[in-house]
């Protein structure tokens, strides 16, 4: 007869993830309290909820971050804010998430109850609830203490359409604050790379945020989208595919924290290229842009928002930028690996 | 970011702009080799041709380590690496550089070698202590620079008694590859009418180690930092110097440069280290005085003597153009497998594997200068 899980002391075994009363322990020492809510109560094999009018939004993403805490979060509420993300990005209302946990055998279960409450405050802040879940566990070594797959669903208000390959000619480039604050947050708290920063993550849910730009700018936004692996040259790329655009950025109009600044200089990195976990890119017709961004001041997420470019016709698809010292030049895509494990 | 944006800035750099503008003699051609990819990189990042006139040319020298190095040491890493005792640590450039067969030390890793990427040789040093029971092998690589942080870890190996650690030593100089280009000039060589000398090196091994180029073949040598703004006062430094009909070793970059370097680090990377008679550079072929090899007295670091390392070597890619670009004699453009088949994704040559390549600064930020050639990938 197994006993009650030991939340100061004890570790994730392999009965864990049996099936059995151990699990049901561990469902009902952690994951109840950390999510509490009538789904979850009901104790089924999946949440039936009602839904609004609409067109659903669906999205899936896993959590392998490296370290697991770092400075601005952790795997849980980063589980929590991406997956939010993901589904506001189409403009939609995210309703319900799930978890999915991955355990390694030795896992510490405080580690574990810290990660879940985390996970919990994130979703409880984000009014966005975990409906339904599950957790397996593998042997040592055969993962990296805890891996998460968080999928959530949201609705999209009447109307709005937003997709990568809306950009036309003409519109305006809009980001909602400083690039490269979650990958420099991240890297520093990495053993090996030994720099001391007081710099946070961003990571941080943007549902709120989206909600007041699709109600200043409606059917003029063209796409959002959240620039997190890959940065800010990634995303500005994948949107110049597919719209079948070129899109022109000023250096100086870009906001990158002195910090981030100076990390990258140091590693030899472009903040272009750093992940985020808590800003957003907007392209929007652009008579308003102004507004837009107007508008975004107004939320605590968008405070540092600013125009940064445009879009323009360009048959080669080239995200071009002006740099601060007067000359051009490309932003490319991130070749290779700049950090395995950011998110 | 202070200290760093004052050498970015953009109404200096058009102020030098005018400057090189009005110094530049109209029908004079002025073709300046800029040896270190450190600048090659700068050039390219942010946007310093945009700034010249179409007199002045820069020509991208062989000074990226990654590139230079050869196809069989890179085999011999791989080599070193399938050992099962072996944990081979090396710096992430090196990881996708195509080794012979269509290997290269990132496939190697994914197919179960224990390749560990580190950001320093302490990393590697940390492993060898913590692991006592792996022969951990450090993939030395690099010019001047980062030859004394190898020096100083065999130093450190040794005070701690630790026999797990090895070198792999491949560290080259650059006076002998300088040396090698000049020396080509009128036969295959490129031809040149200066050269913007290395920064980070030459902090390390001093002006004076330029005074014979200089003087041997009668070249201006400015030696500049790896800031935009130093890159451009450099520059207007060697059309002075060119229009004067002067060869001097000039130095910019006085904020960091002396004319003995960095008598310290030159010390301790004699005591470890000594001058192989030749080593094969990619693009340059055996250079005679070129590199460097662990002394006898530290024979028992040296993983070339250690695991008896016999360097086979090995061909290029036969359409890869990278031996030229190295030497300056073509440019990224002139090679058809530049953004066709080669990209930074799928490099064929290691041109376009590290930041520093000329390829890869070319291709990650000049490339829309080349129109439509550049169209065909990506698409």
């Amino acid at each position: 007869m197994s006993r009650k899980p030991d939340l100061k002391n004890g570790r994730v075994d392999l009965s864990h993830g049996s099936g059995g009363r151990a699990m049901a322990q561990l469902i009902a020492g952690i994951f109840q309290p950390a999510f509490d809510n009538d789904w979850l109560r009901a104790g089924n094999d999946q949440a039936v909820a009602e839904m609004p009018p609409g067109r659903l939004a669906l999205t899936t993403d896993g959590y392998v971050i490296s370290p697991i805490f770092f400075p601005g979060g952790d795997i849980g509420s980063l589980a929590v804010h991406g997956t939010i993300n993901d589904i506001a990005m189409s403009g939609a209302r995210p309703l319900y998430l799930t978890a999915s946990f991955i355990l390694e055998e030795g896992f510490p279960l405080a580690d574990l109850k810290r990660i879940a409450d985390s996970m919990g405050a994130a979703s409880r802040a984000a009014g966005v609830p975990v409906v339904a879940g599950d957790t397996k566990v593998v042997e040592r070594g055969k993962a990296d203490g805890v891996f998460i797959a968080t999928a959530g669903v949201g609705i999209v208000p009447e109307g709005l359409v937003l997709s990568g390959d809306r950009a036309r000619p003409g519109d305006a480039v809009i980001v909602s604050g400083s690039m490269g604050d979650h990958g420099v947050a991240v890297m520093a708290s990495r053993e090996n790379l030994q720099f001391e920063t007081s710099l946070v993550s961003d990571s941080a849910a943007l549902h709120g945020l989206v909600a007041r730009m699709v109600e200043a700018a409606g059917p003029h936004l063209r796409l959002m989208r959240d620039p997190t692996r890959g940065g800010l040259a990634a995303t500005l790329n994948e949107i110049a595919h597919q719209s079948r655009v070129g899109v022109r950025i000023r250096e100086q109009a870009v906001p990158v924290k002195a910090e981030v600044a100076a990390a990258c200089e140091l590693l030899g990195l472009d903040p272009l290229h750093v992940a985020n976990e808590g800003k957003l890119l907007a392209v929007v017709a652009a008579e308003a842009a102004e507004g837009l961004v107007a508008a975004m001041r107004a939320d605590p997420f968008g405070r540092e928002a600013a125009i940064v470019g445009e879009i323009v016709a360009d048959d080669h698809c080239f995200v071009q930028m002006t740099t601060a010292f007067g000359g051009q030049r490309i932003v490319d895509w991130l070749s290779g690996e700049q950090l395995p494990r950011i998110c | 970011m202070k200290y760093v944006d004052e050498y970015r800035d953009g109404d200096l750099a058009r102020g030098l702009a005018g400057a090189i503008a009005r110094a530049a003699r109209p029908g004079a051609l002025y073709r300046f080799m800029e040896f270190c990819g450190g600048h090659t990189h700068a050039i390219s990042r942010y946007g310093v041709e945009d700034l010249l006139p179409d007199n002045v040319r820069m020509i991208h020298g062989p000074g990226c380590p990654v590139c230079v190095l050869p196809v069989g040491r890179i085999d011999d890493a791989i080599k070193l690496a399938a050992r099962p005792e072996v944990t081979l640590c090396t710096y992430a450039d090196v990881m996708r550089v195509p080794a012979s067969g269509g290997q290269s030390l990132m496939k190697a890793k994914a197919a179960g070698a224990d390749i560990r990427m580190v950001y320093s040789t302490l990393d590697a040093l940390r492993i060898a202590e913590a692991e006592p029971g792996r022969t951990v092998i450090f993939f030395a690589i690099g010019f001047e620079t980062t030859t004394p942080p190898t020096a100083m870890a065999i130093m450190a190996a040794e005070k701690k008694g630790l026999k797990n650690f090895l070198v792999f030593c491949n560290h080259v100089l650059t006076p002998a590859a300088i040396r090698a280009i000049l020396a080509s000039e009128g036969g295959d060589g490129v031809a040149l009418d200066g050269f913007v000398g290395p920064a980070h090196v030459s902090t390390v091994i001093g002006t004076r180690a330029y005074g014979a180029f200089a003087r041997d073949y009668r070249k201006p040598v400015v030696i500049a930092g790896f800031e935009p703004l130093d890159v451009m006062q450099a520059i207007l430094m060697l059309i002075e110097q060119v229009n004067d009909g002067r060869h001097e070793v000039e130095n910019q970059y006085i904020r960091a440069v002396t004319d003995e370097g960095n008598v310290k680090a030159q010390d301790l990377t004699g005591r470890i280290f000594e001058v192989r008679e030749s080593f094969e550079w990619r693009g340059l072929g055996q250079v005679a005085d070129s590199a460097l090899r662990l002394r006898e007295t530290y024979a028992r670091y040296d993983a070339e003597r250690v695991c008896e390392v016999r360097t086979v070597p090995a061909a290029d890619n036969p359409a890869c153009e990278c031996g030229a670009i190295l030497r300056g004699v073509k440019k990224p453009t002139d090679c058809k497998l530049f953004g066709t088949v080669c990209t930074p994704e799928n490099p064929m040559g290691s041109c376009m594997v590290s930041s520093e390549g000329s390829c890869a600064a070319h291709w990650t930020y000049g490339r829309f200068r080349d129109g439509a050639t550049t169209k065909k990938a990506r698409a």
